[in-house]
C-alpha cells in the first residue's frame, strides 16, 4: 500500500500545479457497522467509502460522478466532518482535521461549507430568510462590516435574491430560489472550500443551468474551491476542472476533464460516458453503447479484487486476485485498472478469459 | 451534449435579473407559518366555537371570584331555610331553583350550586393548565434530547417513560394526598391541595408528551438543515431549541389542548375519591363526588358539575382537534 501511495503523490505532484492542496486526502474510509441481536453484535460492515485518496488545489472544481449507492454523498459528508471517518486522514491547509472533536472543528467550520442536494429539506422552515443566512454569523460570533442585517442582503444580492425577502420564510420561494439561499448561506463566511453534494439534482433543467452558473460566477468572484458530487455527467463536465470517478466506495479514475472525456481509461467511465444522451439523432448511431450488465454489488461484500470486475467485459484472473492501485499512467490522469482502454494495459500476460460483453448498437 | 449547457447557460446569465424584475413593486404579503395557520383555523367553524368556549371558560374562571361578590352568592354560606328538614333535599322544583339561586342549591347544607360551580371552575382550570404546563416542560426537553441524542441516552429516556406509564398511578396520588393531609413545604389547605395535584398529575402524564416529541424529534433530525446547523459549528443546545424545537411547536401546542381536558377530567376522579381537594372548597369533581348520593332524588346537583366538565372537555377537545388540523394538515 506504501508503494502505490507514493505513486500516487507524484502522480499528483505532476499534474498539480506548484500551490500545496488545499485539501489532501489519504486512504479514507468510513464502514458503517450492521449490528445483530440484543447485545448489538457487529455482523458486518457496509463499506461506503473504502479507501479513498485525492487532492483538492486552491481555486480548482473537482466533481465527483458516481452511481447511486457509490459513497460519493459520504464522502462528502466526511470532508465537511459531519461524520467520523472510520479510517484513513483529511487534511485541511496541512491541519490534520480527522478527528477533531466539534469543538475543534467549529473554527474550521468557517474554511469549509457545505450546499446541500434539497433544497426543501436543507433550511429550517421555522426560520426567516434573514435569521437562516445570518445563522453562520451569530454561531461562528462573527460581526460583518455594517452589522448582520445589511451583509444578508448583500449576500441575497449576490445570489440573485432580493434584499426585500429578508423576512420571508423558506416556503414563500421555489426549489431554485431556496437552492439560492442555501448557497447564499454556505458562502456566508466567505469558505474557502465549498462542498456541493447534488446541488442541483432536485432542481428543474432549465433551473440547473442558472444555478450552475451562478456557483462558476461566484467561484470566480470570490475565488472560491468546490468540491461538487453529481451523477450527471453533463452537469460535472460543465463546472470541474478535474472529475473523480467512484465506483462501489473506490476512486476508479481521476483525472483532468478533457483528459477524462477524450480519452476515458477505466471501463467504468468509458461505460458511463456512453450512457449520456447525445442530442444529436445523426451522431446517436455512430457511437457504441456499453450496456452494463446487473446491478451494482452489494457494499457489503464487494468483489475481491478489483470491485468492477463483475460487470466489467474486460475482466481476466489477475483483476480477481489483485486489486489494481491508483496510479498515474498519464501526467494528471489517474486510473485503477489493470486493461485501461486508451492506455498501455498493466498485466498484458493474463489474457482475457471473457469475450466482449460490448453491446453494439 | 455540450449544446444544450451552453444555450440554457446564456438564459440562466438573464435569468438573476428576471428574478430581479419580478419583484413586483406592488407589495405582495410575505405570511409566515403562523399566518397561514391561523388563516386555516379559522375556516374551521367547530374549532371557532370551541375556542370561544375555551376563552369564555378561562375569563370566568379568572373572574370566579368577582363574578361571585357581584352577584352576592357566596359559595360556602349554608341556607338551611331552603332544605326540607326531613328529607334534606332543597325545597321546590329543579333541586329549589329560584331568582335567587338560578342553579338552585345543594343538599343538605343548601350552598348556592351556581357560585359553587364559579368557585370550582378556577380551581379546576389551574389544576388541569399547571399539570399540563409541568408535563409539557417535562416531557419536551427530555423528548427532544432522546430524539436528537439516540442511542443510550435514548434508551434511559425511553425505559423511564415506560415505568412512569407503568405506575400505578391511582394509587400513587391517594397514597401521596393522604401522607400530605397535614400540609408540607410549607404548604397547607387549598394551596397544597392544589400544588399537590398540579404535581401528581402533571409528574405521571409527561411521558406522553415525551414520546410525541421524540418521535417527531426522530424524524426531524434527518433533516438537511439540521445537518446545515451542524456544518456551520452549532453545538447540541443550539440545535435542540433553535432549529428543533420552533419546528414541534405545532405538534406541542396540539397535543397541549388535547392533555388539559383530561387533566381536568383526572383533577375531577381524584377529587371525586376524595384525594384532591378537600371540602368545604368547592371543586367539580367534588361537587359530583357528594352529589352521587343524591342523584335518584335530586339528579339537578349532579347535573350542574357534570355538565361544567362536559362542556369544558369538549370545547378543549374540539380546539385541540381544530389546532392539529391548522398547524399539521397531513395528520387528518
Amino acid at each position: 500500500m506504501t508503494e502505490t501511495t507514493d505513486e500516487k503523490t507524484t502522480g499528483i505532484a505532476e499534474a498539480a500545479p506548484a500551490a500545496a492542496p488545499l485539501l489532501k486526502v489519504r486512504g479514507l474510509v468510513r464502514h458503517f457497522p450492521i449490528t445483530k441481536g440484543l447485545l448489538k453484535r457487529q455482523v458486518g460492515a457496509v463499506q461506503a467509502v473504502d479507501g479513498i485518496d485525492f487532492d483538492v488545489y486552491p481555486g480548482e472544481t473537482l466533481g465527483v460522478v458516481g452511481e447511486s449507492g457509490c459513497g460519493k454523498s459520504t464522502m462528502g459528508r466526511l470532508i465537511t466532518r459531519l461524520d467520523e471517518p472510520t479510517g484513513g486522514s483529511i487534511e485541511f491547509e496541512g491541519r490534520d482535521i480527522t478527528h477533531l472533536s466539534t469543538g475543534g472543528m467549529r473554527p474550521m467550520r468557517r474554511d469549509v461549507q457545505m450546499i446541500f442536494q434539497d433544497p426543501y429539506g436543507s433550511l429550517n422552515p421555522r426560520h426567516t430568510i434573514g435569521g437562516i443566512v445570518g445563522t453562520p454569523f451569530r454561531l461562528q460570533n462573527v460581526e460583518p462590516e455594517g452589522g448582520v442585517k445589511k451583509e444578508v442582503q448583500r449576500l441575497l444580492e449576490l445570489v440573485g435574491l432580493s434584499p426585500e425577502h429578508y423576512n420571508r420564510y423558506p416556503h414563500e420561494f421555489s426549489g431554485g430560489q431556496r437552492q439560492r439561499i442555501g448557497i447564499a448561506r454556505a458562502l456566508a463566511l466567505k469558505p474557502k472550500l465549498v462542498v456541493a453534494d447534488e446541488p442541483v439534482s432536485a432542481l428543474d433543467v432549465s433551473i440547473q443551468a442558472q444555478v450552475v452558473n451562478l456557483m462558476d460566477d461566484l467561484q470566480e468572484e470570490l475565488g472560491l474551491t468546490y468540491v461538487i458530487i453529481a451523477h450527471d455527467l453533463s452537469v460535472i463536465r460543465h463546472v470541474s476542472d478535474r472529475i473523480a470517478v467512484m465506483y462501489l466506495g473506490k476512486i476508479v479514475e481521476l483525472a483532468d476533464r478533457t483528459s477524462l472525456y477524450e480519452a476515458p481509461m477505466h471501463p467504468y467511465t468509458k461505460a458511463l460516458l456512453s450512457a449520456v444522451p447525445v442530442p444529436d439523432p445523426k451522431r446517436r448511431t455512430e457511437r457504441d453503447r456499453i450496456l452494463l450488465k446487473g446491478d451494482v454489488p452489494s457494499p457489503i461484500n464487494p468483489p475481491s479484487g478489483c470491485r468492477f470486475r463483475t460487470r466489467c467485459w474486460k475482466a481476466t484472473e489477475v483483476c480477481a486476485t489483485t486489486e489494481p492501485p491508483l496510479v498515474a499512467l498519464r501526467t494528471g490522469h489517474q486510473v485503477a485498472c489493470h486493461h485501461p482502454e486508451n492506455a498501455p494495459d498493466q498485466a498484458p500476460e493474463d489474457t482475457p478469459g471473457k469475450v466482449s460483453k460490448t453491446a453494439p448498437k | 451534449m455540450t449544446a444544450p449547457i451552453e444555450t440554457t447557460g446564456a438564459a440562466a446569465e438573464a435569468q438573476p435579473e428576471a428574478v430581479l424584475e419580478g419583484v413586483p413593486s406592488k407589495r405582495i404579503e410575505g405570511r409566515s407559518l403562523g399566518q397561514i395557520a391561523w388563516l386555516r383555523f379559522k375556516r374551521d367553524k367547530v374549532a371557532v366555537a370551541g375556542a370561544i368556549v375555551v376563552i369564555l371558560l378561562i375569563v370566568i374562571a379568572a373572574l370566579s371570584r368577582p363574578l361571585q361578590s357581584l352577584l352576592g352568592l357566596d359559595p360556602n354560606e349554608p341556607n338551611q331555610s331552603l332544605i326540607d328538614p326531613n328529607t334534606t333535599l332543597p325545597l321546590g322544583d329543579f333541586g329549589g331553583m329560584s331568582a335567587d339561586h338560578p342553579l338552585g342549591v345543594d343538599p343538605k347544607f343548601g350552598r348556592d350550586l351556581l357560585a359553587r360551580v364559579l368557585e370550582g371552575s378556577w380551581v379546576s382550570l389551574i389544576v388541569a393548565f399547571g399539570a399540563t404546563l409541568l408535563s409539557v416542560a417535562i416531557g419536551t426537553v427530555l423528548g427532544v434530547v432522546a430524539g436528537y441524542y439516540r442511542g443510550r441516552v435514548d434508551a434511559v429516556i425511553s425505559r423511564m417513560m415506560d415505568v412512569f406509564l407503568a405506575f400505578p398511578l391511582l394509587l400513587f396520588a391517594i397514597a401521596i394526598s393522604a401522607s400530605l393531609q397535614g400540609g408540607a413545604f410549607g404548604l397547607e389547605g387549598l394551596p397544597l391541595h392544589i400544588s399537590v395535584l398540579i404535581f401528581v398529575i402533571g409528574f405521571f402524564n409527561w411521558p406522553y408528551m415525551g414520546r410525541i416529541v421524540r418521535a417527531q424529534t426522530l424524524s426531524l433530525r434527518e433533516r438537511e438543515f439540521v445537518d446545515a446547523a451542524r456544518g456551520m459549528g452549532a453545538r447540541g443546545p443550539f440545535i435542540l431549541f433553535r432549529e428543533l424545537l420552533p419546528n414541534l411547536v405545532g405538534p406541542i401546542v396540539v397535543y397541549s389542548t388535547l392533555l388539559i381536558p383530561s387533566n381536568i377530567l383526572f383533577e375531577a376522579a381524584l377529587s371525586f375519591l376524595g384525594v384532591g381537594i378537600q371540602p368545604p372548597q368547592s371543586s367539580w369533581g367534588g361537587m359530583l363526588n357528594q352529589a352521587v348520593k343524591y342523584y335518584e332524588v335530586d339528579p339537578q346537583y349532579m347535573l350542574v358539575p357534570g355538565l361544567a366538565i362536559f362542556v369544558t372537555v369538549l370545547a378543549f377537545n374540539l380546539l385541540g382537534d381544530g389546532l392539529r388540523d391548522a398547524l399539521d394538515p397531513r395528520s387528518r
